[in-house]
């Protein structure tokens, strides 16, 4: 009874999946190169892998599903990506002042001038580069959470992450950013 | 009812998502309050979610030239 099998036709791939396979990973990976190499990446294991197709599930529903472990590969990957740039650390971690600001990072004022430009062109390119500047692991999180608004339970489970672990980041990705804008765009 | 500044300036990211709870808020302004650097941290803090707001995604489509790429790439491994 096999009437209704699905059949695999690598030549219309890009014609027909490559625009979904990509809206759902640029939504995952947030960098348009990462996020097309995987789809790449996918399309060439699913050739590799054609002769495992047995037809039970449709074609997009299949290569969908080995997107997904692409993409969970690329979250291992720069989750145990050593040497990576730390964030800097902002607060005395122990001692009498621990929690407490470092003079060094303390914010200054800001000049009111630049304050009011926000609509700039130039403002949004400062600010891109500065959220490029993250750790990458930040900037996943920070992108997914601010500029994708996720759910903050959806990024915990597609990261495997804790709440607690979330906010952490957030909040480095936070701080470090305020510093960054500071010195390149409020005070330059 | 008192923070350091780390666990102030972290409730203060929280609400900028408004995900801070009610006496998460209450310890935070007790705290912004009295500390001068707090205060001016969230203070910066909102301007900042301001700048990220108007920051659109862009970028997020695959343009036909990068499309055809890909094709090329498949028909040389079938």
């Amino acid at each position: 009874m096999s009437t209704n099998k699905h059949t695999l036709n690598p030549n219309k791939w890009v014609k027909a999946h490559a625009d979904y396979l990509f809206n759902y990973t640029i939504s995952r990976v947030n960098n348009h190169e990462i996020a097309k190499d995987l789809v790449q990446e996918t399309f060439f294991a699913g050739l590799k892998a054609m002769k495992n197709f047995q037809g039970k599930a449709s074609e997009r529903t299949w290569l969908i599903s080995i997107l997904k472990r692409k993409i969970i590969d690329y979250y291992r990957k720069i989750n145990s990506a050593k040497g990576k740039a730390e964030v800097k650390v902002n607060f005395y971690t122990d001692g009498e002042k621990e929690g407490e600001w470092l003079e060094e990072r303390v914010p200054t004022n800001w000049n009111n001038e630049a304050e009011k430009n926000i609509e700039n062109d130039e403002l949004k390119e400062v600010l891109e580069t500065c959220i490029n500047k993250l750790p990458e692991k930040y900037e996943m999180v920070f992108r997914m959470k601010t500029m994708q608004q996720y759910e903050t339970e959806e990024i915990c489970k597609e990261l495997d992450i804790t709440s607690s672990n979330l906010w952490v980041i957030i909040h480095r990705a936070r701080t470090q950013l305020r510093k960054c804008m500071e010195d390149n765009w409020f005070n330059k | 009812m008192k923070l350091t500044c780390d666990e102030a300036t972290t409730i203060c990211d929280k609400s900028q998502y408004g995900e801070a709870s009610f006496w998460e808020k209450i310890k935070l302004s007790f705290h912004i309050f009295m500390c001068k650097n707090c205060s001016l941290y969230s203070k910066q803090n909102a301007v900042l979610s301001k700048c990220l707001q108007k920051q659109k995604c862009k970028n997020n489509c695959l343009c036909e030239k990068e499309k055809s790429a890909m094709e090329e790439e498949i028909k040389v491994k079938i």
